[in-house]
């Protein structure tokens, strides 16, 4: 396999104010969407494995987009597929996956994680790729670097591509460090104490609502809002495996992780993968479907110098995001119709939409808002998607239905009022990469 | 609490050490008068190693936030179960944060803006001190 898999640059993130509008504000656009089936576990038979799996969800991008594999000349993979559970240290991997597939050096590679050299082992159809990136952590990161590869003119379609696997047991609980009675590196002072993964989330929200006068009871609207919403994404696992309605009593009565966050502000980890298709907008001006346009990505980094982040630290950066994008798109929060950010776990959701002025609310006043209309079928849609928290823990979600909102065709979730620019972004207010979505280039 | 041992590493081995002689100490970069914890290779300001020092600390800050957990992924301490963990802010610089069980205060009792002061504890794995911190007044 003769093509070289880079780590992008510092260079083609927009991480700091300033940088004005984007060179390629309105040139680049996605043009298909793929996802393959959700399940709670792998089952280890190898059609169901991470690699197989995306496997089918680029086939069903390319698909959707209506673009041959021969088409296809890059490619941006997030090669994490972890959920928190590692594959045990001496156990061997399935004999059936080892028949089914063309492996890496790496055996463990298209079960646990996924390389783009796995990919291209395993479809031969993909004849010309000619660039190739990783993308780690998050395919929100994914999103941007094949924005601006595209808008760079790296490659003129790319795929843009991000599985999850899991196994069976219980998140993070008793694996790796946390089953020992020693620590090593800087978990000692970062993770000593015990703190879940929602933790640190629960800590800042904890901050928030002792500062503002809020409380745990004010998320309910929300978090019954995204579940309702996920019920209404037929390619998400609550609506194809658990199409249970939760109600505010449900939430309010729901176990303590770390309180202030219970069972339902963590989301679900699956099996799930997806794939997106970006060209330049001139190329997407005669394809299958409508182009969504890319106006801007942002790249946020943190800068806390503590062992955990403080309320300051996350609202500054979640606001340094919403002034970045909107530079950088040339618009306003009032341009926004919907927004997409990350909830996974629910308590960021409203550091990212004060950080945007989503709907004109500003610091302290998200849960306030989370009291109003925040509906599919009202004046501010908050999270149409239904999140992680409504379709499984994907990170992607988010992306795939501002997408889809904006193409018209989002289903029983579109938005009832018109959809014209949103915007979708993960994960923390401080770590995260974000893009502007429109209906039209300008 | 039970807590698991930290093994020091090349860096944050004299925090450590510290610790053992019951010193709180954080790392310092004297060029951008910045600290930072965890201590890390390098100044996460300048990006430089040159000029990282150990300053010593008070061992006073104030309590910012809190949870309580009710669903530790760490083995050890789910015998414990549900326990508090306090962010305390460092009074020398209040954007250094160090995690706290809080020794002495009841389990979702704790109160935010208090004034806490460091103390050590021994871990039974290795004998390791780690910082904890006690409310105050
Ligand atoms: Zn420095």
């Amino acid at each position: 396999m003769a093509v070289n898999v880079q780590t992008p640059p510092d260079s083609m993130y927009r991480s700091t104010e300033g940088l004005g509008v984007w060179e390629h504000k309105g040139k680049v656009a996605a043009v298909g969407i793929g996802v393959s089936p959700t399940a709670r576990r792998w089952d280890e038979s190898p059609e169901t494995s991470v690699g197989a799996w995306t496997i089918l969800a680029i086939r069903n991008a390319m698909e959707d987009a209506g673009v041959s594999p021969e088409e296809v000349d890059g490619i941006v993979l997030t090669p994490d597929t972890s959920t928190g559970v590692s594959w045990p240290k001496d156990r061997p991997i399935p004999e059936s996956f080892v028949e089914t597939f063309n492996l890496t050096d790496d055996p463990l590679d298209g079960i646990v994680k996924l390389s783009i050299e796995w990919i291209l082992k395993n479809m031969p159809e993909l004849t010309n790729i000619k660039f190739a990136m990783h993308a780690p952590t998050c395919m929100s990161n994914a999103i941007v670097v094949g924005a601006q590869a595209v808008g760079d003119g790296m490659t003129q379609t790319c795929l843009v591509v991000r599985g999850w696997h899991n196994l069976a047991g219980r998140y993070y609980v008793g694996q790796g460090a946390a089953g020992m009675d020693t620590i090593a590196g800087p978990a000692g002072i970062t993770s000593g104490h015990g703190v879940p993964a929602c933790g640190t989330t629960a800590m800042m929200f904890q901050e928030y609502c002792h500062k503002y006068g809020k409380n745990h009871d004010m998320m309910a609207n929300f978090v019954i809002t995204e579940k309702r919403n996920g019920l209404l994404l037929p390619e998400g696992y609550w609506a194809q495996h658990r199409p249970e309605n939760l109600t505010v009593e449900d939430y309010l009565a729901a176990r303590w992780i770390a309180k202030p966050a219970n069972l339902y502000d963590n989301d679900l980890p699956i099996c799930v993968s997806a794939a997106f298709v970006f060209t330049t907008a001139e190329r997407a001006k005669d394809m299958k479907q409508k182009p969504v346009y890319i106006l801007n990505h942002t790249r946020t980094t943190p800068k806390h110098r503590g062992a955990v982040q403080t309320l300051d630290d996350w609202q500054e950066a979640a606001d340094e995001t919403g002034r970045k994008l909107y530079e950088g798109a040339g618009i306003k929060n009032t341009d926004l119709s919907f927004e997409n950010m990350y909830d996974g776990f629910t308590e960021f959701h409203q550091f990212h939409l004060e950080g945007l002025r989503f709907a004109g609310v500003g610091r302290g006043e998200a849960l306030d808002f989370y009291q109003t209309d925040i509906s599919l079928e009202g004046p501010n849609p908050v999270s149409p998607s239904g999140g992680n928290a409504g379709g499984g823990r994907t990170r992607f979600w988010l992306h795939y239905d501002s997408i889809q909102q904006l193409q018209g065709r989002a289903g029983a979730r579109q938005i009832r009022k018109k959809a014209e620019i949103g915007v979708s972004g993960a994960f923390f207010p401080d770590f995260n990469y974000s893009t502007i979505w429109s209906a039209t280039p300008d | 609490m039970p807590k698991q041992s930290p093994i020091p590493g090349d860096i944050d081995k004299p925090f450590w050490d510290a610790c053992n002689r019951e010193v709180l100490v954080v790392q310092n970069c004297k060029s951008c008068d910045r600290m930072q914890h965890p201590p890390k290779e390098k100044c996460g300001g300048c990006s430089s190693s040159d000029n990282l020092e150990w300053r010593e600390m008070s061992g006073k800050g104030t309590i910012s936030t809190y949870i309580v957990v009710h669903d530790t992924p760490v083995t050890i301490l789910q015998a414990e179960q549900p326990f508090n963990v306090a962010v305390v802010k460092l009074d020398e610089d209040p954007g250094i944060t160090m995690l706290s069980h809080l020794p002495g205060t009841a389990v979702d009792a704790v109160p935010i803006g208090a004034k806490v002061q460091v103390e050590f504890e021994t871990t039974p794995a290795t004998g390791q001190k780690v910082p904890e911190w006690r409310v105050v007044g």
